[in-house]
């Protein structure tokens, strides 16, 4: 059992730890920092792991291999990053490991054949000098890749709690609500309310108890900035929830976090338990001021709407997980009827960070009503995908074409999706429009809890749409009628229109629609749920127009509507089409032209995967 | 403490009211109708149908008005094309996935969906009804029908159930398009902890939930020349039945009731109020003798049987404080069995009673248990709901408001004023009172008035002096007001003290039977403040003001029964309860 920590037991303890690594790192000691999010994890990151700690041991060199979290770059995982020369690894095998020891660590020698890109031989070989990295800035993911997140030694040693022992020692409850409103800082759930502005609502309400809720219940398809955070820093959310909590009188603390997160789960609880047995959880007089907070963790079973604030408590309390009317507001009537403060992941994950540093200096990033950075997860048709965190007000033609190295295979930029299945598909026009609450607002989107999809021409955008109302209806909760029912309405509209059946009436129907979802629902996933319709219907309505009145998918995607055809100008009578298809439709002898039945077609699209030559078309 | 007053415009037009009222009922004030559907005052608001919404201001977002509290300046636009067609679009959508064969269904008439696309005009089904998996009809009760294909998810049934009535029943099963209404764990509604009380079914805004329609057993029986058909009709049922006809809540109508049940064919027309007064004798009796002599104190009630349902399955340990005494419908039935049919010299056998109760749950008691075939036969035939009996009424073309009065048959059909009571909250306790008195002093009260034990609160405490003899009592009606009464007895007998009330009343609905869950639907307090009024001036204007001087009554002991709590009376009219674990498989 470690000692009780005190305010002055925790700057020794940082002082310690900060000599001891100095130490080590004069006597020469290097680190191996191994990739631990869960996609380089499940690309074999832990076997790599395991292949770097007994190369290490074999070779007896002078090493700390560790474990970190997501360090974004996940296209190219697993990721390896040798400090302090700071060389960055991509691809790297459990077969790598002896190459990385032996030649770097204990020969010296960069291995370049695991670098990013060759060229880097010569210029830089840190992360930060590729492009990935480039435009990038680390607030939120600050210590991914940095520290060994089931350690809190690590944590401590980078600045871990001194947040904290700031806010109880130097600050007034006010005071940290007032810095905290002057970081500018907004939810980063989706909505974008001012965090202070909420903790301010509680602080103002007398009650016998008081709760944080930290909303770890990522639900937007490929969206995983919160995950990749809990996972990477869980202390940090720890200590936000108890600043958090110093500022508006709250002694407990709950992480809802859904259940399919097991490495977030796992390291959390870790985290819990360290910061316990430290004292710097669970007791009277942390850190021997007269403050007592504890954090215990709820699963959600993965119900996307029990990310909506009251569906979140309800599901907290043990009932069905459906929201009720707001007001009353959670901040005000809450968890089991006392005041309630939920702040999303990526939120809290800033706070600390804004009462060491101030929030001037927090203010100074971003624009002038959205501060400091946001994580997306940027994923679709982008050469690099993966986890980035870049400034508010950045453009999305930065982050596709400057971070994301533009759209891969030579095809074009067609729409972006920011906010997932809530969110509007972004057209071409609107690429260099700065990215903040405000601006994606106007232009039918929101920010979203940063789920960033990108689509070239291949992809159609009434599939798209038919996509996101898939899940919206799938994961509506049923109780109010303007989603339950309207979604299923919206949804077997596009269904008729990408199947051919769509007539013109269908577009105002849509409108009517949009509208009373959009303005009837009772909660946030029913009045969002629309959005990639509407966005459709603004941006997009040649397209539409061309599956309506054409019955034509210009995309080629929609299955019913696409005619294959073989160019006999490149089909060489190879039979592979002619062999893939299921269902017999195409005929021709070898080295002689094939063609296809269009009556026997099921458009599989099989063929056209299949054809090396290109020589079978979409009419 | 005065709430504050807090000002708004509502459509231009100033208004004032407390802080804390919804924008719903603030424009109610000044004569503006929000249209809702899941809404019922009843209930808090559930906020699922969208039809309230309402703009304050230029807000884009749009507030629900059946949930949201006035604030101070608020500038409230109820209606302008934007808001109508959202309504309206909302409105077509739930059109769209429910069945349309309104001609059919036994709420027509008087659906709320029906009157909602009646006053937005709806000529059109823009939306085609999407693909809806069919969910077999519930009629495992012998009280209520669940037909889930009429549901709108409205959810007001379930948060009565839990929330009103504290039983737990029903429940919001899977979610999206597949959420629905249901007994939880999807068990049978039979199966699960329903009391058959029917308030579902009063709430229900459609058809998805209804009394078992029993008017065919009843009308093969008045065809059938073998069957001496007979009739009661219970107290609340003659303050209510009129509103099916056009009549104000509370409109007496009793005679008219006779005379319906006549022209329909009845035989012989009784009045549960009679035995009503015969239960006090019993009751009273038992009391009396409990209280003077010793036993389980308190005595509690035990004519509700959805009340007696629900403490057999949660509050088993308060079988003992239950009064034997069997309740007025099953008391007449078997005195229309034996003492009837012996004065009358008709055979028993022949004998088919048909009951007309404001009650689903008394569909159940007719089969409770063996007890309920005192007579040697089974005591009630039938027990209708008085929709149903309404529904009789009009097939018949009888035009109910037009039909002269005329009395009930003797010798099970007088009635004191206490009988008439038992119709609203507080009446068993109030008529109970007045007899016990006699009983234990001799004496007649000079004023039988218990006004302390009326009224729409949950809970009604008091304590009644008797000669200087001071009897503690509680009155508690709806359901979810109930288990705050037993858990402070629960708390004397841990505490090993006496317990704070000797005698307590329990009515499962909302202002007792008058809000009974077989009465006309769409009930609010409004209407059942005027039903209970109607009983109050029943037994206002009644010859006899208690029980035990009802002269068919002291007729009916000397010649038949003997004493009061004797061993015939014991024989006939008192009944047992056992445990019902729920969920027991």
């Amino acid at each position: 059992m470690a000692e009780k920590l005190t305010r002055e037991g925790l700057d020794a303890l940082r002082a310690r730890l900060t000599a001891e690594n100095a130490k080590a790192e004069q006597g020469g000691r290097q680190y191996v920092m191994v990739c631990g999010g869960t996609a380089c994890d499940s690309n074999g990151g832990m076997a790599l792991y395991a292949a770097l700690v007994k190369a290490a041991e074999y070779a007896g060199a002078n090493v700390r291999i560790v474990r970190t979290g997501c360090m974004g770059f996940c296209e190219r995982g697993p990721i390896v990053k040798v400090l302090p020369s700071d060389v960055f690894y991509v691809d790297v095998k459990p077969e790598d490991a002896a190459a990385i020891i032996n030649e770097h660590i204990v020969g010296g020698q960069v291995v370049t054949r695991l670098l990013y890109d060759k060229s880097q031989a010569e210029a830089g070989h840190a992360g930060q000098d590729i492009d990935f990295y480039a435009k990038q800035q680390r607030i939120v993911l600050r210590h991914c890749g940095l520290v060994d997140p089931e350690k809190i030694e690590d944590y401590i040693a980078h600045d871990g709690y001194a947040g904290l022992s700031k806010a109880l020692f130097e600050m007034t409850p006010q005071g940290i609500i007032d810095e905290i409103l002057a970081s500018g800082l907004r939810g980063r759930g989706g909505a974008g309310f001012p965090t202070g502005k909420k903790w301010a609502f509680s602080a103002a309400v007398e009650a016998d108890q008081k709760y944080i809720v930290c909303n770890a219940d990522e639900g937007d398809p490929g969206a995983y900035m919160d995950r990749s955070t809990l996972e990477g820093d869980p202390h940090a959310i720890l200590e936000a929830m108890m600043i958090a909590g110093r500022a508006t009188g709250a002694t407990k603390g709950f992480i809802y976090i859904r259940a399919e997160y097991p490495l977030a789960i796992k390291r959390l609880q870790i985290a819990i338990d360290q910061a316990r047995e430290w004292g710097l959880l669970g007791c009277p007089n942390i850190l021997g001021s007269d403050f007592t907070f504890d954090i215990e963790l709820r699963f959600g079973a993965g119900a996307f709407v029990c990310g909506e604030e009251t569906a979140l408590l309800a599901s907290i309390e043990g009932k069905r997980g459906q929201p009720t009317p707001r007001p009353p507001f959670p901040a005000v009537k809450g968890l089991w009827g006392k005041p309630t403060i939920i702040n999303n992941v990526e939120t809290l994950a800033n706070v600390a960070v804004i009462i060491t540093k101030g929030a001037k200096w927090f203010s100074s990033i971003g624009t002038a009503t959205s501060k400091g950075t946001k994580v997306f997860a940027l994923t679709g048709k982008v050469k690099n995908s993966g986890l980035i965190e870049v400034p508010m007000g950045i453009t999305l033609r930065e982050i596709i074409f400057d971070i994301g190295g533009g759209i891969p295979n030579g095809r074009k930029f067609k729409a972006a999706q920011t906010g997932g299945p809530s969110g509007g598909m972004i057209p071409l026009e609107y690429l260099d429009m700065p990215i903040d609450y405000e601006s994606l607002a106007k232009i039918g989107s929101i920010v979203g809890s940063g789920g960033l999809i990108v689509m070239d021409d291949t992809d159609c955008i009434v599939d798209v749409a038919k996509f996101y109302l898939e899940f919206t209806v799938d994961e509506s909760c049923g109780k109010c009628m303007p989603c339950r029912i309207g979604g299923r309405a919206l949804l077997n509209a596009l269904t008729r229109i990408s199947d051919g059946r769509g007539e013109p009436a269908d577009i105002q129907k849509m409108k009517d629609i949009c509208q009373a979802m959009a303005r009837a629902s009772l909660c946030g996933l029913g009045q969002t749920a629309s959005n990639p319709v509407q966005a459709m219907l603004r941006y997009f309505m040649p397209e539409v127009e061309a599956h309506i009145n054409d019955k034509r998918c210009p995309a080629g995607k929609c299955k019913k509507l696409v005619q294959y055809r073989i160019n006999p100008e490149r089909c060489v009578g190879c039979t592979m089409c002619a062999r893939v298809c299921p269902v017999g439709a195409i005929s021709g002898k070898v080295r002689e032209k094939h063609v296809i039945a269009p009556a026997k077609c099921v458009k599989c699209g099989q063929c056209y995967n299949t054809c090396k030559l290109h020589a079978i078309e979409i009419a | 403490m005065d709430k504050k007053l807090i000002h708004l415009e509502i459509n231009g037009i100033a208004v004032e009211v407390p802080e804390g009222t919804t924008i719903l009922d603030a424009a109610k004030k000044v004569a503006v109708k929000i249209p809702t559907l899941c809404h019922h005052p009843d209930v808090k608001a559930w906020a699922a149908c969208g039809l309230c919404v309402v703009r304050n201001g230029n807000s884009p977002k749009l507030l629900r008005a059946c949930c949201t509290e006035v604030a101070e300046g608020m500038k409230i636009t109820t209606h302008d094309p934007d808001i109508v067609q959202i309504r309206k679009t909302v409105t077509q959508l739930i059109l769209s996935t429910h069945p349309q064969d309104c001609l059919k269904c036994p709420r027509s008439g008087v659906c709320e969906l029906q009157r909602v696309a009646t006053e937005f005009g709806i000529r059109e089904a823009p939306f085609p009804r999407p693909a809806i998996e069919h969910v077999e009809r519930d009629e495992s009760t012998p009280s209520i029908v669940l037909d889930p294909d009429k549901c709108i998810k409205c959810g007001r049934c379930a948060i009565v159930c839990q929330d009103m009535q504290n039983v737990w029943a029903l429940e919001f099963i899977g979610r999206g398009e597949r959420m629905r209404i249901a007994p939880a764990a999807g068990v049978p509604l039979n199966d699960s902890p329903c009391i058959k009380c029917g308030q579902c079914s009063a709430h229900c805004p459609v058809g998805a939930i209804y009394e078992r329609d029993e008017t065919a057993q009843v009308w093969d029986a008045l065809r059938d020349p073998q069957r001496f058909t007979a009739v009661q009709i219970a107290p609340a049922v003659r303050v209510a039945l009129g509103e099916a006809f056009g009549m104000k809540p509370g409109e007496l109508s009793t005679g008219k009731i006779y005379t319906a049940l006549r022209r329909l064919g009845f035989q012989a027309v009784f009045d549960t109020n009679f035995s009503a007064d015969l239960t006090i004798m019993e009751e009273g009796t038992e009391f009396v003798n409990r209280f003077t002599k010793g036993g389980a104190l308190p005595l509690i009630t035990s004519c509700c049987p959805s009340w007696t349902d629900w403490m057999e399955k949660y509050a088993a340990d308060f079988i003992p404080n239950f009064s034997t005494a069997k309740s007025p419908q099953q008391m007449l039935g078997v005195m229309a069995k034996t003492y009837f049919a012996e004065k009358m010299g008709i055979d028993p056998a022949r004998i088919h009673l048909t009951s007309i109760m404001p009650c689903t749950a008394k569909k159940y008691e007719i089969t409770r248990s063996e007890e309920m075939q005192a007579s040697g036969y089974q005591d009630v035939d039938v027990a209708l709901t008085t929709r149903e009996l309404a529904r009789m009424i009009k097939i018949a073309g009888i035009d109910f408001t037009a039909l002269p009065e005329s009395p009930a048959d003797s010798i099970l059909g007088e009635y004191s004023g206490a009988g008439t009571l038992f119709g609203a909250t507080g009446g068993v306790m109030e008529a109970a009172l007045r007899t016990a008195y006699h009983l234990i002093t001799h004496e007649e009260l000079a004023d039988v008035d218990f006004v302390e034990v009326r009224g729409l609160q949950g809970v009604k405490e008091a304590v009644i002096d008797i000669k200087g003899t001071k009897v503690a009592i509680a009155v508690a009606h709806q359901m979810g007001n109930v288990e705050q009464v037993l858990d402070a007895i629960r708390e004397d007998r841990k505490a090993g003290r006496p317990p704070r009330w000797q005698f307590i009343e329990v009515m499962a609905c909302r202002g007792g039977c008058i809000g009974g869950g077989g009465q006309p639907t769409l009930a609010t307090d409004e209407i059942r403040r005027m039903r209970m009024e109607g009983l109050y001036q029943d037994d206002r204007q009644s010859a006899h003001r208690c029980s035990h001087q009802n002269p068919q009554i002291q007729k009916i002991y000397k010649d038949f029964l003997g004493e009061p709590c004797g061993e015939k009376a014991h024989h006939l009219l008192h009944t047992h309860y056992t445990a019902k674990p729920i969920y027991n498989t």
